[in-house]
Protein backbone atom coordinates (compact mmCIF):
# COMPACT_ATOMS: atom_id res chain seq x y z
CA UNK A 1 0.00 0.00 0.00
CA UNK A 2 1.56 3.27 -1.05
CA UNK A 3 1.18 6.12 1.41
CA UNK A 4 -1.15 8.91 0.52
CA UNK A 5 1.39 11.58 1.35
CA UNK A 6 4.36 11.61 -1.00
CA UNK A 7 6.35 14.58 0.28
CA UNK A 8 6.37 15.79 3.84
CA UNK A 9 8.35 18.88 4.78
CA UNK A 10 8.63 19.27 8.51
CA UNK A 11 9.92 22.29 10.39
CA UNK A 12 12.58 22.79 7.76
CA UNK A 13 15.37 25.29 8.38
CA UNK A 14 18.15 26.07 5.98
CA UNK A 15 20.94 28.65 5.83
CA UNK A 16 23.50 29.51 3.19
CA UNK A 17 26.65 30.16 5.20
CA UNK A 18 25.01 31.80 8.19
CA UNK A 19 22.22 33.61 6.35
CA UNK A 20 18.92 31.88 7.09
CA UNK A 21 16.96 31.25 3.88
CA UNK A 22 14.16 29.00 5.10
CA UNK A 23 12.79 29.21 8.65
CA UNK A 24 10.47 26.48 9.82
CA UNK A 25 8.68 25.37 6.65
CA UNK A 26 5.92 22.77 6.90
CA UNK A 27 4.20 21.29 3.85
CA UNK A 28 2.48 18.12 2.77
CA UNK A 29 2.13 17.04 -0.82
CA UNK A 30 -0.17 14.19 -1.71
CA UNK A 31 -0.20 11.85 -4.66
CA UNK A 32 -2.15 13.15 -7.61
CA UNK A 33 -1.79 16.75 -6.48
CA UNK A 34 -0.38 19.73 -8.29
CA UNK A 35 1.11 22.11 -5.76
CA UNK A 36 2.23 25.64 -6.46
CA UNK A 37 4.93 27.44 -4.50
CA UNK A 38 4.89 31.19 -4.96
CA UNK A 39 6.97 33.99 -3.61
CA UNK A 40 9.23 36.81 -4.66
CA UNK A 41 12.63 36.35 -6.20
CA UNK A 42 15.20 35.23 -3.67
CA UNK A 43 12.59 33.99 -1.21
CA UNK A 44 14.10 30.49 -1.27
CA UNK A 45 11.79 28.60 -3.63
CA UNK A 46 14.60 27.04 -5.65
CA UNK A 47 16.39 26.23 -2.41
CA UNK A 48 13.31 24.40 -1.19
CA UNK A 49 13.29 22.25 -4.35
CA UNK A 50 16.98 21.51 -3.87
CA UNK A 51 16.23 20.37 -0.33
CA UNK A 52 13.49 18.05 -1.56
CA UNK A 53 15.87 16.61 -4.15
CA UNK A 54 18.54 16.06 -1.50
CA UNK A 55 21.02 18.34 -3.22
CA UNK A 56 21.57 20.37 -0.05
CA UNK A 57 21.17 19.32 3.58
CA UNK A 58 18.86 21.22 5.98
CA UNK A 59 20.28 22.72 9.16
CA UNK A 60 17.30 21.32 11.04
CA UNK A 61 13.99 19.64 10.28
CA UNK A 62 13.59 17.17 7.44
CA UNK A 63 12.06 16.37 4.09
CA UNK A 64 10.46 12.96 3.70
CA UNK A 65 9.83 11.61 0.24
CA UNK A 66 7.86 8.40 0.07
CA UNK A 67 8.39 7.94 3.80
CA UNK A 68 12.19 8.29 3.70
CA UNK A 69 14.11 11.20 5.18
CA UNK A 70 16.01 12.48 2.16
CA UNK A 71 19.12 13.92 3.82
CA UNK A 72 19.75 10.78 5.87
CA UNK A 73 19.93 8.47 2.85
CA UNK A 74 23.29 7.16 1.70
CA UNK A 75 24.38 7.85 -1.86
CA UNK A 76 22.90 4.73 -3.43
CA UNK A 77 19.58 5.15 -1.69
CA UNK A 78 19.50 8.82 -2.64
CA UNK A 79 20.15 7.98 -6.30
CA UNK A 80 17.50 5.28 -6.08
CA UNK A 81 14.91 7.78 -4.93
CA UNK A 82 16.06 10.41 -7.41
CA UNK A 83 15.26 8.03 -10.25
CA UNK A 84 11.65 8.53 -9.27
CA UNK A 85 11.99 12.31 -9.23
CA UNK A 86 12.13 14.72 -12.11
CA UNK A 87 13.42 18.24 -11.81
CA UNK A 88 13.00 21.01 -14.32
CA UNK A 89 15.78 23.49 -13.62
CA UNK A 90 15.06 27.18 -13.77
CA UNK A 91 17.28 27.75 -16.78
CA UNK A 92 16.67 24.37 -18.39
CA UNK A 93 20.18 23.01 -17.77
CA UNK A 94 20.08 21.05 -21.02
CA UNK A 95 23.26 19.14 -21.82
CA UNK A 96 24.85 21.42 -24.38
CA UNK A 97 26.93 18.68 -25.98
CA UNK A 98 23.86 16.54 -26.75
CA UNK A 99 21.07 17.13 -29.25
CA UNK A 100 17.48 17.69 -28.16
CA UNK A 101 16.76 14.03 -28.88
CA UNK A 102 19.75 12.78 -26.88
CA UNK A 103 18.88 15.07 -23.99
CA UNK A 104 15.44 13.52 -23.65
CA UNK A 105 16.87 10.03 -24.21
CA UNK A 106 19.61 10.57 -21.63
CA UNK A 107 17.93 8.99 -18.63
CA UNK A 108 16.41 6.17 -20.66
CA UNK A 109 19.87 5.22 -21.87
CA UNK A 110 21.46 5.61 -18.44
CA UNK A 111 18.86 3.81 -16.38
CA UNK A 112 17.09 1.33 -18.63
CA UNK A 113 18.00 -1.40 -21.09
CA UNK A 114 15.32 -0.38 -23.57
CA UNK A 115 16.17 -1.04 -27.21
CA UNK A 116 17.05 2.00 -29.26
CA UNK A 117 13.89 1.70 -31.37
CA UNK A 118 11.70 1.94 -28.29
CA UNK A 119 13.73 4.83 -26.89
CA UNK A 120 13.17 6.60 -30.19
CA UNK A 121 9.42 6.19 -29.94
CA UNK A 122 9.35 7.30 -26.30
CA UNK A 123 11.50 10.34 -26.94
CA UNK A 124 9.37 11.44 -29.87
CA UNK A 125 6.24 11.00 -27.74
CA UNK A 126 7.68 13.14 -24.95
CA UNK A 127 8.79 15.79 -27.43
CA UNK A 128 5.39 15.70 -29.11
CA UNK A 129 3.77 16.42 -25.76
CA UNK A 130 5.69 19.69 -25.51
CA UNK A 131 5.18 20.48 -29.19
CA UNK A 132 8.80 20.06 -30.25
CA UNK A 133 8.87 16.71 -32.04
CA UNK A 134 10.09 18.47 -35.15
CA UNK A 135 13.03 19.99 -33.29
CA UNK A 136 14.53 16.70 -32.13
CA UNK A 137 17.66 17.07 -34.24
CA UNK A 138 18.56 20.58 -33.03
CA UNK A 139 21.31 21.34 -30.56
CA UNK A 140 20.44 23.28 -27.37
CA UNK A 141 22.31 26.32 -28.66
CA UNK A 142 19.84 26.51 -31.55
CA UNK A 143 16.79 26.79 -29.28
CA UNK A 144 15.09 29.86 -27.89
CA UNK A 145 14.77 30.16 -24.11
CA UNK A 146 11.15 29.01 -24.15
CA UNK A 147 11.91 26.07 -26.43
CA UNK A 148 14.83 25.02 -24.23
CA UNK A 149 12.54 25.00 -21.21
CA UNK A 150 10.02 22.83 -23.03
CA UNK A 151 12.76 20.38 -23.98
CA UNK A 152 13.89 20.37 -20.36
CA UNK A 153 10.29 19.62 -19.40
CA UNK A 154 10.21 16.68 -21.82
CA UNK A 155 13.49 15.46 -20.37
CA UNK A 156 12.27 15.68 -16.78
CA UNK A 157 9.22 13.51 -17.56
CA UNK A 158 11.27 11.01 -19.58
CA UNK A 159 11.00 8.18 -17.08
CA UNK A 160 7.50 9.01 -15.80
CA UNK A 161 8.66 9.90 -12.26
CA UNK A 162 6.35 9.93 -9.25
CA UNK A 163 7.39 13.45 -8.27
CA UNK A 164 8.23 16.26 -10.63
CA UNK A 165 9.50 19.62 -9.51
CA UNK A 166 9.23 22.48 -11.96
CA UNK A 167 11.29 25.57 -11.26
CA UNK A 168 9.46 28.41 -13.00
CA UNK A 169 8.27 26.38 -15.99
CA UNK A 170 6.17 29.21 -17.40
CA UNK A 171 8.80 31.92 -17.51
CA UNK A 172 9.64 32.86 -21.06
CA UNK A 173 6.73 30.99 -22.63
CA UNK A 174 4.25 32.59 -24.98
CA UNK A 175 0.60 32.49 -23.81
CA UNK A 176 -0.29 29.57 -26.07
CA UNK A 177 2.48 27.21 -24.98
CA UNK A 178 1.94 28.42 -21.44
CA UNK A 179 -1.62 27.16 -21.48
CA UNK A 180 -0.60 23.94 -23.22
CA UNK A 181 2.19 23.22 -20.75
CA UNK A 182 -0.07 24.04 -17.80
CA UNK A 183 -2.73 21.60 -18.87
CA UNK A 184 -0.06 19.04 -19.78
CA UNK A 185 1.22 19.15 -16.21
CA UNK A 186 -2.30 18.74 -14.87
CA UNK A 187 -3.12 15.87 -17.21
CA UNK A 188 0.11 13.98 -16.52
CA UNK A 189 -0.38 14.33 -12.81
CA UNK A 190 -3.91 12.94 -13.06
CA UNK A 191 -3.26 10.08 -15.44
CA UNK A 192 -0.02 8.89 -13.89
CA UNK A 193 -1.01 9.57 -10.28
CA UNK A 194 2.18 11.51 -9.72
CA UNK A 195 2.79 14.67 -7.72
CA UNK A 196 3.81 17.93 -9.34
CA UNK A 197 5.39 20.86 -7.55
CA UNK A 198 5.45 24.08 -9.52
CA UNK A 199 7.47 27.09 -8.51
CA UNK A 200 5.90 29.93 -10.39
CA UNK A 201 5.08 33.60 -10.60
CA UNK A 202 2.25 33.03 -13.01
CA UNK A 203 -0.67 33.25 -10.61
CA UNK A 204 -3.55 33.22 -13.07
CA UNK A 205 -2.27 30.28 -15.08
CA UNK A 206 -1.28 28.19 -12.08
CA UNK A 207 -4.47 28.83 -10.09
CA UNK A 208 -6.34 27.17 -12.97
CA UNK A 209 -4.45 23.90 -12.64
CA UNK A 210 -3.22 23.52 -9.07
CA UNK A 211 -4.79 21.89 -6.02
CA UNK A 212 -2.96 23.81 -3.36
CA UNK A 213 -0.83 26.94 -3.09
CA UNK A 214 1.92 27.90 -0.66
CA UNK A 215 3.21 31.47 -0.50
CA UNK A 216 6.75 31.82 0.78
CA UNK A 217 8.06 35.14 1.99
CA UNK A 218 11.04 35.94 4.19
CA UNK A 219 11.74 32.26 4.61
CA UNK A 220 8.37 31.35 6.11
CA UNK A 221 5.05 30.26 4.67
CA UNK A 222 3.11 33.50 4.58
CA UNK A 223 -0.13 31.94 3.42
CA UNK A 224 -1.48 28.72 1.98
CA UNK A 225 -4.74 27.31 0.73
CA UNK A 226 -6.72 25.96 -2.19
CA UNK A 227 -7.08 28.16 -5.28
CA UNK A 228 -10.59 29.13 -4.20
CA UNK A 229 -9.38 30.14 -0.75
CA UNK A 230 -6.50 32.04 -2.28
CA UNK A 231 -8.72 33.92 -4.71
CA UNK A 232 -11.02 35.02 -1.91
CA UNK A 233 -8.26 35.73 0.53
CA UNK A 234 -8.36 39.12 2.15
CA UNK A 235 -4.80 38.92 3.40
CA UNK A 236 -3.26 41.91 1.66
CA UNK A 237 -0.18 39.98 0.70
CA UNK A 238 -2.10 37.23 -1.05
CA UNK A 239 -4.59 39.62 -2.55
CA UNK A 240 -1.88 41.70 -4.07
CA UNK A 241 0.00 38.70 -5.40
CA UNK A 242 -3.07 37.06 -6.88
CA UNK A 243 -4.37 40.17 -8.52
CA UNK A 244 -0.95 41.38 -9.52
CA UNK A 245 -1.41 44.82 -8.06
CA UNK A 246 1.87 46.57 -8.56
CA UNK A 247 0.97 49.46 -6.30
CA UNK A 248 -0.62 47.46 -3.52
CA UNK A 249 -0.34 48.53 0.09
CA UNK A 250 2.32 45.88 0.64
CA UNK A 251 5.45 45.38 -1.41
CA UNK A 252 4.78 41.81 -2.40
CA UNK A 253 8.07 40.48 -1.02
CA UNK A 254 6.95 40.90 2.54
CA UNK A 255 4.50 38.79 4.48
CA UNK A 256 2.00 40.51 6.74
CA UNK A 257 3.87 39.83 9.98
CA UNK A 258 7.04 41.29 8.63
CA UNK A 259 5.18 44.35 7.44
CA UNK A 260 3.83 45.02 10.91
CA UNK A 261 7.25 44.59 12.35
CA UNK A 262 8.50 47.22 9.99
CA UNK A 263 9.88 49.95 12.25
CA UNK A 264 8.68 52.95 10.34
CA UNK A 265 5.17 51.65 10.16
CA UNK A 266 4.99 50.86 13.86
CA UNK A 267 6.18 54.35 14.68
CA UNK A 268 3.56 55.81 12.39
CA UNK A 269 0.82 53.76 14.05
CA UNK A 270 1.76 54.83 17.56
CA UNK B 1 55.93 48.01 12.67
CA UNK B 2 55.70 44.85 14.76
CA UNK B 3 52.06 44.52 13.86
CA UNK B 4 52.98 44.80 10.20
CA UNK B 5 55.47 42.00 10.49
CA UNK B 6 53.04 39.78 12.36
CA UNK B 7 50.39 40.44 9.75
CA UNK B 8 52.65 39.52 6.86
CA UNK B 9 53.83 36.35 8.60
CA UNK B 10 50.22 35.49 9.27
CA UNK B 11 49.51 36.12 5.59
CA UNK B 12 52.25 33.72 4.53
CA UNK B 13 51.02 31.09 6.93
CA UNK B 14 47.48 31.59 5.80
CA UNK B 15 48.38 31.20 2.15
CA UNK B 16 50.46 28.13 2.89
CA UNK B 17 47.68 26.34 4.72
CA UNK B 18 45.27 27.42 1.99
CA UNK B 19 47.58 25.94 -0.66
CA UNK B 20 48.02 22.69 1.24
CA UNK B 21 44.32 22.47 1.81
CA UNK B 22 43.68 22.94 -1.92
CA UNK B 23 46.30 20.32 -2.75
CA UNK B 24 44.58 17.87 -0.43
CA UNK B 25 41.27 18.74 -2.01
CA UNK B 26 42.71 18.09 -5.48
CA UNK B 27 44.25 14.80 -4.39
CA UNK B 28 40.98 13.62 -2.95
CA UNK B 29 39.20 14.55 -6.16
CA UNK B 30 41.84 12.68 -8.19
CA UNK B 31 41.28 9.54 -6.10
CA UNK B 32 37.54 9.98 -6.50
CA UNK B 33 37.93 10.09 -10.28
CA UNK B 34 40.00 6.90 -10.22
CA UNK B 35 37.46 5.25 -7.96
CA UNK B 36 34.61 6.13 -10.30
CA UNK B 37 36.37 5.12 -13.50
CA UNK B 38 34.45 1.85 -13.74
CA UNK B 39 31.82 3.41 -15.99
CA UNK B 40 34.48 4.69 -18.38
CA UNK B 41 35.76 1.20 -19.01
CA UNK B 42 32.43 -0.57 -18.99
CA UNK B 43 31.13 1.92 -21.53
CA UNK B 44 34.27 2.64 -23.46
CA UNK B 45 32.26 4.54 -26.05
CA UNK B 46 32.18 7.46 -23.63
CA UNK B 47 35.99 7.59 -23.64
CA UNK B 48 36.20 7.18 -27.41
CA UNK B 49 33.91 10.14 -27.90
CA UNK B 50 36.20 12.26 -25.71
CA UNK B 51 39.29 10.87 -27.44
CA UNK B 52 38.04 12.64 -30.52
CA UNK B 53 37.70 16.00 -28.78
CA UNK B 54 40.81 15.69 -26.66
CA UNK B 55 43.16 13.76 -28.92
CA UNK B 56 42.15 14.01 -32.55
CA UNK B 57 41.47 17.72 -32.43
CA UNK B 58 44.96 18.26 -30.94
CA UNK B 59 46.58 16.45 -33.85
CA UNK B 60 47.00 19.43 -36.17
CA UNK B 61 48.89 21.58 -33.70
CA UNK B 62 51.06 18.60 -32.66
CA UNK B 63 51.91 17.64 -36.25
CA UNK B 64 52.74 21.16 -37.37
CA UNK B 65 54.75 22.03 -34.26
CA UNK B 66 56.63 18.73 -34.39
CA UNK B 67 57.61 19.36 -37.99
CA UNK B 68 58.92 22.84 -37.28
CA UNK B 69 60.76 21.86 -34.11
CA UNK B 70 62.47 19.04 -36.04
CA UNK B 71 63.41 21.38 -38.86
CA UNK B 72 64.95 23.86 -36.47
CA UNK B 73 66.82 21.10 -34.67
CA UNK B 74 68.15 19.87 -38.00
CA UNK B 75 69.39 23.33 -39.02
CA UNK B 76 70.97 24.13 -35.66
CA UNK B 77 72.46 20.67 -35.29
CA UNK B 78 73.94 20.74 -38.76
CA UNK B 79 75.47 24.17 -38.22
CA UNK B 80 77.30 23.02 -35.11
CA UNK B 81 78.19 19.47 -36.13
CA UNK B 82 79.67 20.37 -39.51
CA UNK B 83 82.31 22.43 -37.71
CA UNK B 84 83.66 19.13 -36.40
CA UNK B 85 83.04 17.30 -39.63
CA UNK B 86 80.46 15.05 -38.07
CA UNK B 87 77.34 16.28 -39.83
CA UNK B 88 76.24 12.69 -40.39
CA UNK B 89 75.44 12.56 -36.64
CA UNK B 90 72.71 15.13 -37.13
CA UNK B 91 70.09 12.37 -37.34
CA UNK B 92 71.11 11.07 -33.94
CA UNK B 93 71.00 14.54 -32.46
CA UNK B 94 67.53 15.26 -33.79
CA UNK B 95 66.11 11.92 -32.76
CA UNK B 96 67.58 11.88 -29.27
CA UNK B 97 66.51 15.45 -28.47
CA UNK B 98 63.00 14.69 -29.64
CA UNK B 99 62.48 11.26 -28.15
CA UNK B 100 64.03 12.01 -24.77
CA UNK B 101 62.97 15.60 -24.17
CA UNK B 102 61.24 17.76 -26.71
CA UNK B 103 58.68 15.21 -27.85
CA UNK B 104 57.14 14.53 -24.43
CA UNK B 105 57.64 18.04 -23.03
CA UNK B 106 56.61 20.25 -25.94
CA UNK B 107 53.74 17.94 -26.88
CA UNK B 108 52.53 18.08 -23.28
CA UNK B 109 52.79 21.88 -23.17
CA UNK B 110 50.80 22.13 -26.40
CA UNK B 111 48.35 19.56 -25.12
CA UNK B 112 47.81 21.56 -21.93
CA UNK B 113 46.96 24.71 -23.82
CA UNK B 114 44.91 23.03 -26.52
CA UNK B 115 43.05 20.20 -24.78
CA UNK B 116 43.56 20.93 -21.07
CA UNK B 117 42.05 24.38 -21.30
CA UNK B 118 39.14 23.02 -23.35
CA UNK B 119 38.41 20.34 -20.76
CA UNK B 120 38.46 22.87 -17.93
CA UNK B 121 36.24 25.32 -19.78
CA UNK B 122 33.75 22.64 -20.76
CA UNK B 123 33.40 21.12 -17.30
CA UNK B 124 33.34 24.58 -15.70
CA UNK B 125 30.57 25.76 -18.00
CA UNK B 126 28.59 22.57 -17.46
CA UNK B 127 28.79 23.31 -13.76
CA UNK B 128 27.91 27.00 -14.14
CA UNK B 129 24.84 26.18 -16.25
CA UNK B 130 23.70 23.58 -13.70
CA UNK B 131 24.15 20.70 -16.15
CA UNK B 132 26.14 18.78 -13.57
CA UNK B 133 23.51 19.42 -10.90
CA UNK B 134 20.79 18.34 -13.33
CA UNK B 135 22.71 15.15 -14.05
CA UNK B 136 23.01 14.47 -10.34
CA UNK B 137 19.26 14.98 -9.95
CA UNK B 138 18.78 12.36 -12.67
CA UNK B 139 20.70 9.93 -10.47
CA UNK B 140 23.69 9.93 -12.79
CA UNK B 141 27.02 10.69 -11.15
CA UNK B 142 28.71 13.57 -13.01
CA UNK B 143 32.18 12.48 -11.87
CA UNK B 144 31.67 9.04 -13.39
CA UNK B 145 29.79 10.23 -16.47
CA UNK B 146 31.51 13.52 -17.36
CA UNK B 147 34.85 13.79 -15.56
CA UNK B 148 36.29 10.26 -15.71
CA UNK B 149 35.88 9.72 -19.49
CA UNK B 150 37.62 13.02 -20.20
CA UNK B 151 40.40 12.14 -17.79
CA UNK B 152 41.06 8.78 -19.42
CA UNK B 153 40.83 10.21 -22.91
CA UNK B 154 43.58 12.68 -21.97
CA UNK B 155 45.73 10.00 -20.35
CA UNK B 156 45.43 7.77 -23.41
CA UNK B 157 45.99 10.53 -25.99
CA UNK B 158 49.12 12.05 -24.50
CA UNK B 159 51.67 9.28 -25.29
CA UNK B 160 50.34 8.98 -28.84
CA UNK B 161 50.55 12.71 -29.38
CA UNK B 162 54.10 12.80 -28.01
CA UNK B 163 55.09 9.92 -30.30
CA UNK B 164 53.53 11.64 -33.30
CA UNK B 165 55.35 14.84 -32.35
CA UNK B 166 58.68 12.99 -32.29
CA UNK B 167 58.02 11.22 -35.58
CA UNK B 168 57.10 14.48 -37.28
CA UNK B 169 60.18 16.11 -35.77
CA UNK B 170 62.50 13.43 -37.15
CA UNK B 171 60.83 13.83 -40.51
CA UNK B 172 61.32 17.60 -40.31
CA UNK B 173 65.00 17.13 -39.46
CA UNK B 174 65.33 14.73 -42.39
CA UNK B 175 63.68 17.23 -44.75
CA UNK B 176 66.05 20.03 -43.82
CA UNK B 177 69.33 18.17 -43.54
CA UNK B 178 69.01 15.44 -46.16
CA UNK B 179 66.67 16.92 -48.74
CA UNK B 180 67.74 20.56 -48.63
CA UNK B 181 71.30 20.63 -47.25
CA UNK B 182 72.36 17.33 -48.74
CA UNK B 183 73.54 15.24 -45.81
CA UNK B 184 73.85 11.60 -46.83
CA UNK B 185 70.55 9.85 -46.19
CA UNK B 186 72.18 6.51 -45.41
CA UNK B 187 74.37 7.85 -42.63
CA UNK B 188 71.50 10.01 -41.31
CA UNK B 189 69.38 6.94 -40.70
CA UNK B 190 72.05 4.40 -39.78
CA UNK B 191 73.66 6.65 -37.18
CA UNK B 192 70.26 7.30 -35.70
CA UNK B 193 69.45 3.61 -35.67
CA UNK B 194 72.62 2.57 -33.91
CA UNK B 195 72.58 5.36 -31.33
CA UNK B 196 68.95 5.51 -30.23
CA UNK B 197 68.28 2.83 -27.68
CA UNK B 198 64.80 1.44 -27.34
CA UNK B 199 64.78 1.02 -23.58
CA UNK B 200 66.85 3.99 -22.50
CA UNK B 201 65.53 6.54 -24.94
CA UNK B 202 62.20 5.56 -26.43
CA UNK B 203 60.71 3.79 -23.43
CA UNK B 204 61.77 6.53 -21.03
CA UNK B 205 60.29 9.16 -23.32
CA UNK B 206 57.09 7.18 -23.41
CA UNK B 207 56.99 6.94 -19.61
CA UNK B 208 57.50 10.69 -19.36
CA UNK B 209 54.58 11.38 -21.66
CA UNK B 210 52.37 9.07 -19.59
CA UNK B 211 53.20 11.04 -16.45
CA UNK B 212 52.51 14.31 -18.26
CA UNK B 213 49.20 13.01 -19.58
CA UNK B 214 48.00 12.11 -16.09
CA UNK B 215 49.22 15.41 -14.62
CA UNK B 216 47.74 17.70 -17.30
CA UNK B 217 44.37 16.00 -17.48
CA UNK B 218 44.04 15.65 -13.72
CA UNK B 219 44.71 19.37 -13.31
CA UNK B 220 42.30 20.21 -16.12
CA UNK B 221 39.36 18.20 -14.78
CA UNK B 222 39.97 19.36 -11.21
CA UNK B 223 40.11 23.04 -12.17
CA UNK B 224 36.93 22.68 -14.21
CA UNK B 225 35.02 20.83 -11.52
CA UNK B 226 36.26 23.17 -8.79
CA UNK B 227 35.71 26.43 -10.67
CA UNK B 228 33.25 28.99 -9.27
CA UNK B 229 30.05 28.77 -11.33
CA UNK B 230 30.44 32.15 -13.01
CA UNK B 231 31.99 33.49 -16.21
CA UNK B 232 35.02 34.88 -14.36
CA UNK B 233 35.30 31.69 -12.37
CA UNK B 234 35.53 29.56 -15.50
CA UNK B 235 37.97 31.84 -17.31
CA UNK B 236 40.18 32.00 -14.21
CA UNK B 237 40.13 28.22 -13.94
CA UNK B 238 41.10 27.86 -17.61
CA UNK B 239 44.10 30.12 -17.15
CA UNK B 240 45.11 28.24 -14.01
CA UNK B 241 44.98 24.96 -15.88
CA UNK B 242 47.46 26.16 -18.49
CA UNK B 243 49.81 27.84 -16.00
CA UNK B 244 49.78 25.06 -13.41
CA UNK B 245 50.11 22.28 -16.00
CA UNK B 246 53.04 24.00 -17.69
CA UNK B 247 54.90 24.39 -14.40
CA UNK B 248 54.11 20.84 -13.35
CA UNK B 249 55.27 19.48 -16.72
CA UNK B 250 58.62 21.24 -16.50
CA UNK B 251 59.12 20.34 -12.84
CA UNK B 252 58.15 16.72 -13.40
CA UNK B 253 60.41 16.56 -16.43
CA UNK B 254 63.40 17.54 -14.33
CA UNK B 255 62.63 14.95 -11.68
CA UNK B 256 61.94 12.19 -14.19
CA UNK B 257 65.07 13.00 -16.20
CA UNK B 258 67.17 12.91 -13.06
CA UNK B 259 65.84 9.47 -12.21
CA UNK B 260 66.01 8.04 -15.72
CA UNK B 261 69.25 9.22 -17.18
CA UNK B 262 71.38 9.90 -14.13
CA UNK B 263 70.15 6.91 -12.25
CA UNK B 264 69.95 8.76 -8.94
N1 LIG C 1 24.85 28.76 -3.61
C1 LIG C 1 24.42 29.79 -2.86
N2 LIG C 1 25.22 30.36 -1.95
C2 LIG C 1 24.80 31.37 -1.19
N3 LIG C 1 23.58 31.92 -1.26
C3 LIG C 1 22.72 31.41 -2.16
C4 LIG C 1 23.10 30.32 -3.02
N4 LIG C 1 22.03 30.03 -3.80
C5 LIG C 1 21.06 30.88 -3.45
N5 LIG C 1 21.46 31.71 -2.48
C6 LIG C 1 20.65 32.76 -1.84
O1 LIG C 1 19.52 32.13 -1.27
C7 LIG C 1 18.38 32.92 -1.46
C8 LIG C 1 17.26 32.09 -2.04
O2 LIG C 1 17.63 31.71 -3.35
P1 LIG C 1 16.63 30.91 -4.27
O3 LIG C 1 16.14 29.72 -3.54
O4 LIG C 1 17.35 30.66 -5.54
O5 LIG C 1 15.46 31.95 -4.50
P2 LIG C 1 14.21 31.87 -5.49
O6 LIG C 1 13.01 31.92 -4.60
O7 LIG C 1 14.27 33.10 -6.34
O8 LIG C 1 14.32 30.63 -6.27
C9 LIG C 1 18.77 34.09 -2.34
O9 LIG C 1 18.81 35.25 -1.53
C10 LIG C 1 20.12 33.76 -2.84
O10 LIG C 1 20.91 34.92 -2.86
MG1 LIG D 1 14.62 30.32 -8.20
Amino acid sequence: MTPEVLVEVSDLNFSYNTRPILKGINMTMKRGQVIAIMGGSGSGKTTLLRLIGGEVVPSSGYVKVSGQVVHQLDRDALFEIRRKMGMLFQFGALFTDLSVFDNVAFQMREHTDLPESMIRDLVLMKLHAVGLRGAHHLMPAELSGGMARRVALARSIALDPMLIMYDEPFTGLDPISLGVIGSLIRRMTDTLGMTSVIVTHDVQESLKIVDYVYFIADGVIAAHGTPAEVRDSVAPFVHQFVHGEVDGPVPFHYPAQSYRRDLNLEKALV
Amino acid sequence: MFKHLAASIRGVGHRTTEGIWQLGHATRFFLLVLLKSGTSFRRFGLVIRELYYVGVLSLIIIVVSGLFVGMVLGLQGYETLQKYGSESAVGTLVALSLVRELGPVVAALLFASRAGSAITAEIGLMKATEQLAAMGMMAVDPVARVVAPRFWAGVISMPFLAAIFSVMGVFGGYLVTVTFIGVDAGSFWSQMQSNVDFRIDILNGFIKSCFFGVAVTAIAVFEGYDSPPTAEGVSGATTRTVVTSSLVILGLDFILTAFMFRGI
